[in-house]
This record gives structure tokens, C-alpha cells and sequence, in this order.
């Protein structure tokens, strides 16, 4: 699960890491408060950032034309207009996809002089099965491209999950980023700040992107997380209550919400041949053999291993609420689970929907003969699968045929 | 022979009395296996189905039934402590069958596990199974979910991720008439206890295994440290599938590893990492048994 930079934030600030000045809210009238406020303090600029799940905001477009989701204004009557232009608007960033996300809460905080922009993370190292701390000097920038070009520039401190990140292991990474000085005491109290969050949170990631050496208004030097971004072990979610709290429904695709009503596992691609699979690995394998045969497909879906009727027929609606499928491709490897029950799963689910679509069907394993006499003896124009090659050749032709 | 259990291995469950842990404990009773034992804390003293018998704790279930290998149903919340349980009493084995537990439990789970003899096969896996000479591969070890009919006892060494995509490749295997050695479903979660590079040196170490179908998909780099060390070292064929090249990168594809971050853990390097050790890639996953016998 995403969570957005305000919660991140919150979480981070509850646990020592020390950012900029800021508050969230979901109205240009707060905006402007927040900003007076700020001003009043001694703030000279005041950053407006779209709270959305998604990166590239700055560089984002409002589909009302108006440019940037990220804006920096001196005047807190400018931060009320910038606010009204974001707040219930739709941004479109590189990571939304042309359908964009509806900004619904804004940061107002003070931007700071900013003097240096470093990076640092908390993950899950899977080579190791420890959490590593990875951090560089090219803060600010596209961390996937650091790594790429310039591997030097990334320093990983892997930790030892029995004791946790010690103060050691900070002060090295500190030395590494050249934080010495009255920086270093600050900087270790920083990163175990943001591992801590990490390991309590039961997150995948913390991100702090851009890490901030800024020069306070006493001249003196600061760290400050300037961003934040954090996402969430959906298995771990039933231990924190106050996590899950957090979760964003409009952030996530209406279908894939109603799919996981139904513990189905859908997520919605591009393509135009649905899909239907019992098994995760058995779904992505389906997806592809689609593609192998030229075709597209349009979503991953897993009905896990004992789809019950009631989740077929979940499924069917689920899958048929995508405007852009033409042709679904049913992919059963029964092993446990009865074909027969299945394939008569299948059969109703396709009366009630009334589908008009054509629908390849391949069934293998227990009691196969019986599921497939019932697909056959239902009356319906259902096309069988011999194999999996089989079945994504037919639904691939059948749909081209269209 | 064949790797990890075979047919006379003594298996208890941890979870013997849910609905999960007892449907497929009659399954594996049924196929045959030894199952000796079950633990379920507070019911010691019990019978399941009237013939196996339940202790409080995988120590006292060891001692007095001989078994040196477990299976875990429990639910994700417990499992930590079930498989830590399983190390400490001494087992060879611990297959873990429960999805959905927290990776930070995993990553301790681990560390607690470091220097200990006991292997940890999973989580979120299908199991093992080490087919019979029965009818239906009756007879065989069958640790986990996997439908045991579809096997056959043979030469070949199957080890996968995915569950289902496993029972693929078996079946495939079957249909032609060529039988496993032993089948390994490692599991699909980000931290797992054998990865693949484990599973292929016990298949190349393993006499009576002669050829392997490796089963990957995206995420981590697993896959990857597999086919190094087959390049330069495994003495017997290997024919392979990488699930999830039309994975959308950034998107978890139902398993919790099963996810394209920062650009990495793609299929396309995992295909490319295969076809430079020497490894046949399957075209498709209807494949996978053909492509590996025309290596043979």
C-alpha cells in the first residue's frame, strides 16, 4: 500500500526526522493561513505541493492547462491561487498514465536555501534478506539513473535485523555522504530516524529524495527531508490499525477495489484479451503466451486456488466492466480444485452476465472430462483450449477476427 | 533417490486441526505419505481422524513419533513463531504452505535461522513432493498443496516459484510419460528460505536426477545467481521459463516478489542470464517439458 507524502511525513516526524515547517490541507482558504503563517515566521518562500500518489508532480499538468503540481510562491494571497488551481483538480504526471489523479490535499511548507541535495532509502535487500540503507551525494535526482551510470555513487550499509541499525553504521554512512561535523550528529539521529520508521511501520520503502543540507536563517547548517515518499507490506497491515487508516481509495483503480472484495487478485493493463487463471505464476504465464501469439492482454487476474462460483462470477463482471476487452481467455490448471465445479461456475457466470464476447476456455487437471462436458452441454458458444498454447492461439485469432 | 524427503520421510503438520491444514493433510494421507504427527498447542492428547496422532509441541511430536520434517498451515500471524519452533526442536525440514506473512518477520525469521541444520522451504509455497511407484504416483512424500496424481516418479528435478505453473510443468512432464525426481515449490514471497541456486545444487548432486526444469518470474535476482552458477558448474541439462515479461513494472503480480522495482528483477534479464549459462528457455510456458527433453 502507497501512502501519501503528508502521512509519510507524519509518520517520519514521530520518530525525530526533522523536515521543514509545513502542514497539510485540503482547502486555498487553510492554504492561505498555513502560509501567513509561515511568512510570519520568517519563511521568504513558501512551496504548494499536490498530495498525490505519484511521482513527476512537478513537472506535472492539471488537465484544466494549468502547469506544475509543485508551485513556489512568495505572497500567501499567490499561495491561495496557486491552491485553488491544484485543490479538485486532475494532475497528469509521467507515472499517472493519461488518466491522472485527482489532487484532493496540498503540503503548504516552507522551502528552505537549500545547499546540497542528498538521497537515502530504507528497503528490503532480497539478495541478503536484510534491510540495507542505500544513500548518495546525487539527491534530487532519478535515483534508477544514479545506480545505472554511476554505481560509485551509491553507498549501501545492509543491517543486521537482530539489533537494528546502530549508531556505527550512520556515522558511516554520514562520513560517506561528507555530513561531518555538527552535520554528522544531526545526520545520525536522521537515518536512524527514517530506519526506525522503516522497520516499525512494517514498510517496503522509505525514500527521502531529496535529503537537504540547507542554510537556516541563524546561518547556521541543517539536514532536512524536503521529500518523502513511503509505501507499505500489505501483509503487515493487520498489525497497524493506524496504517491502514491511511489508505487512499481514490488512489486506486475502482475495479481493482472490487476485485479485492472478492479476495481476486486483478490488475487492469492495456491490452484487449481478458484473462482469467487460477495461480499467480500460472496468470503472469497467461498474460504472456497471449502477447507470445500476438496478442494484448488486459489484465492480470488470480482466483486463487479454490475460486468458489461466487468469485467467477466476480470475476466475469470484474472483467467485463473493461471497455476495451473483446475476447476472454479462461485459464483453469485444476489440481485440487474440481474442473467440473469450475466449468459450472463458468457456465452460470456466463447466463448472468449475458456475454457476447467469445470466450476460450482451457481446463486441466482433476475431473476434466466432466467440466469440459458441461461447458460442451451448456448450449453456450464456448471455444475449448486443448492446451495453454492452444487456447492463446484461439482467443488471439477469434479476436482478430472480430 | 530424489532430494529433501522421500517416500519413507516421517512428516508432521504444524496446524493439523484448520480447515486448510486438515483438508490437505487427508490428501497427503491418502497419496500415501508418513504423515506421523500433528501439533496443535492445546489439543495434545487428541487423534486426528482417528489415526494421527497430536501434540502441543513439534519437540514432543518429534520425540514420539521419529519425524524429521514439517509442514505449516498456520495462519500468517503465528507462522514466524511456527517455523522458529521447527528449527529449535531440531527438524531437517520445515515447509512452510501459509501466504501473507509479514516480510520484516521473514527477515528475522532468517537471521534466527542462520548456522542452524534445519532447511526452511517457502513461504507462500506449494510444498514438495517426491512421487511414488503407486498408481498415480502413489506412495511418495507429499509436504504442501500440490495435487499429488499429476506426478510420476522419475529423473527429473522440477523447482519453481509459482505453484500452478509448477503443476504445469509436471503435467507436462507426466503426459509425455517422463516422471520427477523430486518437485520443489520454493515460494513467492521476496524472503524465502531455499532459493533456486539451493534447490539445483541438491538436483545436481542428486544421482538419480538427470536432467531440471527451472520455473522463475519477475523480481529480485534469484533467478540470475541460478544460472551463474549453472553456467560454470551443473553437469546436467536445464531447460527453463521466466513468468511476467508483460508484467507492468512497479505493480505486485499476486505474489509478494512478484514485482519489477527500480528497474530490476525484469524477465527479459532473467531470459537473457538463462540463455548465457546455457539454459534452454521454453518459447511458452506449453513448453517447458518439450524444450527440456530435446536437451536430453
Amino acid at each position: 500500500m502507497n501512502i501519501h507524502e503528508y502521512q509519510a511525513r507524519q509518520l517520519l516526524a514521530q520518530r525525530g526526522v526533522a523536515t521543514p515547517p509545513w502542514e497539510v490541507c485540503d482547502t486555498p482558504e487553510a492554504a492561505r493561513t498555513i502560509a501567513a503563517r509561515l511568512l510570519a515566521d520568517g519563511a521568504n518562500l513558501i512551496a504548494v505541493k499536490s498530495q498525490i500518489h505519484a511521482g513527476g508532480r512537478g513537472k506535472g499538468t492539471f488537465k484544466s492547462g494549468f502547469q506544475g503540481g509543485v508551485k513556489l510562491c512568495k505572497t500567501a494571497d499567490d499561495v491561495y491561487d496557486k491552491a485553488k488551481a491544484m485543490l479538485g483538480n486532475v494532475l497528469v504526471t509521467r507515472q499517472t498514465g493519461p488518466e491522472g489523479r485527482l489532487v484532493g490535499k496540498l503540503i503548504i511548507t516552507l522551502a528552505p536555501d537549500i545547499r546540497k541535495e542528498l538521497y537515502m532509502a530504507v528497503l528490503l535487500d532480497r539478495a541478503s534478506s536484510r534491510p540495507v540503507v542505500m544513500a548518495s551525494t546525487e539527491g534530487g535526482m532519478d535515483i534508477e539513473e544514479v545506480a545505472a551510470k554511476t554505481p560509485e555513487k551509491i553507498i549501501k550499509e545492509t543491517i543486521d535485523p537482530s539489533v537494528g541499525m546502530m549508531p556505527y553504521q550512520a556515522r558511516k554512512v554520514a562520513a560517506a555522504l561528507g555530513l561531518r561535523g555538527e552535520l554528522m550528529s544531526q545526520a545520525t539521529k536522521f537515518l536512524l530516524g527514517v530506519y526506525t520508521t522503516w522497520w516499525e511501520c512494517d514498510a517496503s520503502l522509505v525514500e527521502i529524495n531529496p535529503l537537504c543540507v540547507v542554510r537556516t536563517r541563524e546561518g547556521k547548517e541543517a539536514l532536512l527531508a524536503v521529500d518523502a515518499k513511503m509505501s507499505l507490506d500489505d501483509n503487515a497491515l493487520y498489525r497497524h490499525p493506524d496504517l491502514q487508516a491511511m489508505r487512499d481509495l481514490a488512489e486506486e483503480a475502482p475495479l481493482e477495489i472490487e476485485a479485492s472484495k472478492f479476495n481476486l487478485n486483478y490488475i487492469k493493463l492495456d491490452g484487449n484479451i481478458a484473462c482469467l487463471v487460477n495461480g499467480a505464476g500460472l496468470a503472469m504465464a497467461t498474460m504472456d503466451i497471449i502477447q507470445h501469439f500476438g496478442g494484448r492482454p488486459a489484465n492480470f487476474l488470480d482466483v486463487g486456488g479454490g475460486a468458489s462460483h461466487d468469485q467467477v462470477a466476480a470475476a466475469f463482471r470484474i472483467i467485463l466492466q473493461d471497455p476495451n476487452v473483446t475476447g476472454i481467455l479462461v485459464n483453469i490448471f485444476g489440481g485440487i480444485m474440481d474442473c467440473n465445479v469450475i466449468a459450472t461456475g463458468i457456465v452460470a457466470a456466463v447466463k448472468e452476465t449475458g456475454l457476447k464476447l467469445p470466450l476460450v476456455v482451457r481446463l486441466e487437471g482433476n475431473n476434466v472430462q466432466t467440466g469440459n462436458q458441461t461447458l460442451a452441454a451448456s448450449g453456450l458458444t464456448i471455444i475449448r483450449g486443448d492446451s495453454m498454447a492452444d487456447a492463446a492461439q484461439q482467443v488471439v485469432k477469434t479476436v482478430a477476427a472480430i | 533417490m530424489s532430494i529433501l524427503v522421500q517416500p519413507n520421510t516421517k512428516v508432521l503438520v504444524q496446524g493439523i486441526t484448520g480447515s486448510f491444514g486438515a483438508r490437505h493433510t487427508q490428501l497427503s494421507l491418502a497419496y500415501g505419505t508418513q504423515v506421523v504427527a500433528g501439533v496443535t498447542p492445546g489439543k495434545g492428547g487428541q487423534l486426528f481422524e482417528n489415526k494421527v496422532p497430536i501434540f502441543d509441541t513439534v519437540a514432543e511430536a518429534m520425540r514420539q513419533t521419529g519425524a524429521t520434517a514439517s509442514a505449516i498451515f498456520v495462519p500468517p500471524a503465528f507462522t514466524a513463531d511456527a517455523i522458529l519452533e521447527g528449527v529449535d526442536a531440531g527438524l531437517d525440514l520445515v515447509v512452510c504452505i501459509t501466504e501473507g506473512i509479514p516480510v520484516n518477520d521473514m527477515v528475522k525469521v532468517k537471521r534466527a535461522m542462520e548456522g542452524k541444520q534445519t532447511r526452511l522451504i517457502g513461504p507462500n509455497c506449494p510444498g514438495i513432493v517426491t512421487p511414488g511407484r503407486g498408481k498415480d504416483s502413489h506412495g511418495g512424500c507429499r509436504i504442501g498443496i500440490a495435487p499429488g496424481y499429476i506426478h510420476k516418479a522419475g529423473h527429473i528435478g522440477v523447482v519453481s516459484r509459482s505453484g500452478t505453473l509448477t503443476y504445469e510443468a509436471v503435467w507436462q512432464l507426466t503426459c509425455r510419460g517422463v516422471g520427477q525426481s523430486t518437485c520443489v515449490g520454493i515460494g513467492g514471497d521476496p524472503v524465502n528460505g531455499t532459493s533456486h541456486l539451493d534447490v539445483i545444487k541438491l538436483f545436481d548432486a542428486d544421482p538419480d536426477t538427470h536432467g531440471m526444469i527451472m520455473i522463475g518470474e519477475i523480481g529480485g535476482s534469484a533467478e540470475e545467481e541460478a544460472a551463474a552458477w549453472i553456467k560454470s558448474h551443473c553437469r546436467k541439462p536445464v531447460a527453463g521459463f521466466i513468468a511476467g515479461a508483460t508484467a507492468p513494472p512497479g505493480r505486485r503480480m499476486g505474489h509478494a516478489g512478484a514485482i519489477v522495482s527500480g528497474g530490476k528483477g525484469t524477465a527479459a534479464a532473467k531470459i537473457a542470464a538463462f540463455r548465457e549459462a546455457g539454459i534452454g528457455v521454453a518459447p511458452t510456458p506449453s513448453e517447458m517439458a518439450e524444450t527440456l527433453l530435446k536437451m536430453m
